[in-house]
């Protein structure tokens, strides 16, 4: 179907033939760009035995022309078409804009970009407080579908990996400190370690990270998406509040989630904690048990799940601030998601020292 | 020209879990038509245009785009078959990241072999071919209208100078006067590259004036395919249904 495109330079006269198309070109397009260029420019172009020509092959021959219309040319009605429409176009290079940032104006740049973040962040925040007011005066309004739906999404479908996760973690800790600990004849000092660090410190900050990277990436790709497919507007327009319908129930349900989520973990990481002292300090499953209230006071728990509730708290709220940016493109979906994940899970640990900061002198054993 | 068919479907069978979307469906368009594949909502026609790209496999039967089955394994047969053919899809499929320029020279500058002035004075000539001005080249897709994006869509599925031009509902969403111009856009460009053109379409209007062949999909195959006048007076039910009372006014 294709016939080849072919060049004829004989004395001064240049004859094309073939297809000089895109399609038929690639095959040989260098050798073809260098026969062009030796044909002399007082040459007598003859068209007149051309097949078909197409833009791109007008678009060769008119560089090659030196932009300009040949001497001597034979050519049918509709390639000269081709050719005109090639010949009008204008001559212009746009100048490809490329902004040169100075470090001043990266700096100031990215201190608009946090003092944004942050604005939208305190717009959402206020938003969920005017949606709790709201709900407190119109209770029946309470989305206890989209509430449940979210629960059940990033509190119950968590539940095995949290488990595997905190399993690991607390076999790990406590096999590396009873190994130090034998050494100082204070085996039982393990139950103190262990209860302490997960029940105050990792459990919280395991199943925070680890809900941001599950839970709140879905959130904000879900918001994104959303806006994407307009489908928020459309949610407006039946006069049904976004926030109350999409965001709320997404920031009340993980922080009702949460706070169970470090229960199950810090319960998990425990047990494996005690059956790897079983193996290897050989301390039995009820003497830690035993212990475990007296090394542990019980104001430790209820600091890790406070923890819980406010960690599950900032990540729904970062989440829903960077769905809420995303524009209508694959790009900034994608950007939008990771700034969520990096931003909830930054956030969660500075939080998390300023926890340590206020409750140092609570919960904290006196031997 | 050979007058081997550019299109060429035998026996397609498709279903979709219980429903059976084409039964046996035949259909060869030859070379410099410009069909226009009519059927009612949910007929199955952007399932067969589908097929047509292989982007969807049927249950049953062959697709032959070229003279090349869609099936054969050579992955660089297939890649040629596919420089061939340009596709329009319904809402455009622009790359949201890409801004209108590099979304028309992307598919240019996949070939590998052409230097920037060369691609930069193709985007431009299609640009002007869709009338869009060099400077929209700068927007991104999220920028334009619907009817933009449209004609961005049209610039980059004509972008590789395909043999083969697929349309999915090109006209829906334009306004008249545009619809119009779009028409005689694709008929200069299928007069001038010697096209092929199979489309999708709901207004009569685009299909009156573009339309040399006309392909009507019902009853799960093809119930009638021949030149426009032929099929738009024939009697079968659902061609006298779907234009009306009015269908000799529209030739």
């Amino acid at each position: 179907m294709i016939s080849a495109p072919r060049l004829q330079l004989e004395s001064g006269n240049v004859s094309l033939s073939g297809d000089w198309t895109l399609a038929a070109m690639l095959p040989e397009i260098t050798d073809l760009q260098s026969a062009l260029a030796v044909v002399p420019s007082t040459a007598h172009w003859n068209l007149s035995g051309l097949g078909r020509l197409d833009s791109a092959a007008a678009v060769l021959l008119w560089r090659n022309w030196g932009r300009s219309w040949p001497v001597s040319l034979e050519v049918s009605e509709p390639h000269r078409t081709v050719l005109a429409r090639v010949a009008d176009l204008p001559d212009v290079v746009l100048p490809h804009e490329r902004v040169r940032l100075s470090p001043v104006l990266l700096a100031g740049g990215l201190a608009l970009k946090a003092l944004g973040n942050l604005r939208g962040l305190v717009a959402v925040f206020g938003q969920f407080l005017l949606d709790m007011l709201y709900l407190l005066r119109h209770p029946r309004e309470f989305p206890a579908r989209e509430f449940s739906a979210n629960l059940y999404k990033a509190g119950a479908q968590a539940l095995p990996v949290t488990a595997l996760v905190g399993f690991l973690i607390g076999i790990t800790i406590s096999y590396l400190s009873a190994l130090q600990l034998r050494n100082f004849g204070a085996d039982l000092f393990i139950v103190n370690i262990l209860g302490i660090s997960i029940i105050r410190e990792l459990g919280p900050v395991l199943v925070a990270v680890l809900v941001a990277g599950r839970s709140g990436s879905a959130m904000t790709a879900q918001i994104g998406v959303m806006r994407v497919t307009e489908e928020i507007d459309a949610l407006s327009t039946m006069g049904i509040s976004r926030s109350l319908r999409v965001v709320f129930p997404k920031i009340f349900g993980l922080t009702v989630a949460m706070p169970l989520l470090v229960l199950w973990i810090s319960a998990i990481a425990l047990f494996g904690g005690m059956v790897a002292a079983l193996l290897q300090l050989d301390l039995s499953l009820s003497y830690f048990i035993d212990n475990l209230p007296r090394a542990v006071p019980v104001a430790n728990l209820w600091i890790g799940l406070g923890k819980g509730l406010v960690f599950g708290f900032v990540i729904a709220l970062v989440s829903c601030h960077f769905g809420l940016r995303v524009k209508p493109n694959t790009e900034s979906l994608s950007s939008n998601t990771t700034s969520a994940v990096v931003t909830s899970i930054t956030t969660v640990i500075l939080v998390d020292a300023v926890f340590a900061i206020f409750t140092r002198h609570i919960g904290v054993p006196q031997l | 020209m050979t007058s081997e068919p550019v299109v060429e479907l035998r026996g397609i069978y498709t279903r979709f879990g219980e429903v059976t979307v084409h039964r046996d469906l035949s259909l060869s368009i030859a070379p410099g038509q410009i069909v226009g594949l009519l059927g009612g909502s949910g007929s199955g026609k952007t399932t067969l245009l589908r097929e047509m790209l292989g982007l969807m496999r049927p249950n049953a039967g062959s697709v032959r785009l070229f003279g090349v089955d869609l099936d054969n394994p050579d992955q660089l047969l297939q890649r040629s078959v596919r420089r061939r053919l340009g596709m329009l899809f319904q809402h455009g499929a622009l790359f949201s990241a890409l801004s209108v320029f590099d979304n028309i020279a992307f598919p240019l500058r996949e070939l590998r072999c052409l230097d920037e002035d060369w691609i930069r004075r193709l985007v431009h000539l299609k640009l002007a071919m869709v009338e869009l001005e060099p400077g929209h080249g700068a927007l991104m897709p999220a920028e334009l209208s619907g009817g933009m994006v449209k004609r961005v869509a049209l610039a980059r599925a004509l972008a590789l100078e395909p043999e083969l031009l697929l349309l999915d509902e090109p006209t829906a969403g334009l306004d008249p006067d545009r619809s119009q111009n779009f028409v005689d856009l694709v008929a200069s460009l299928q007069q001038s590259l010697g096209l092929t053109v199979v489309m999708v379409t709901h207004d009569l209007a685009t299909l009156a004036g573009l339309a040399s062949h006309v392909a009507v999909l019902a009853e799960q195959h093809i119930v009638a395919f021949g030149p426009k006048e032929n099929v738009m007076t024939s009697d079968h039910p659902f061609v006298t249904g779907f234009f009306g009372a009015d269908r000799r006014k529209l030739l």
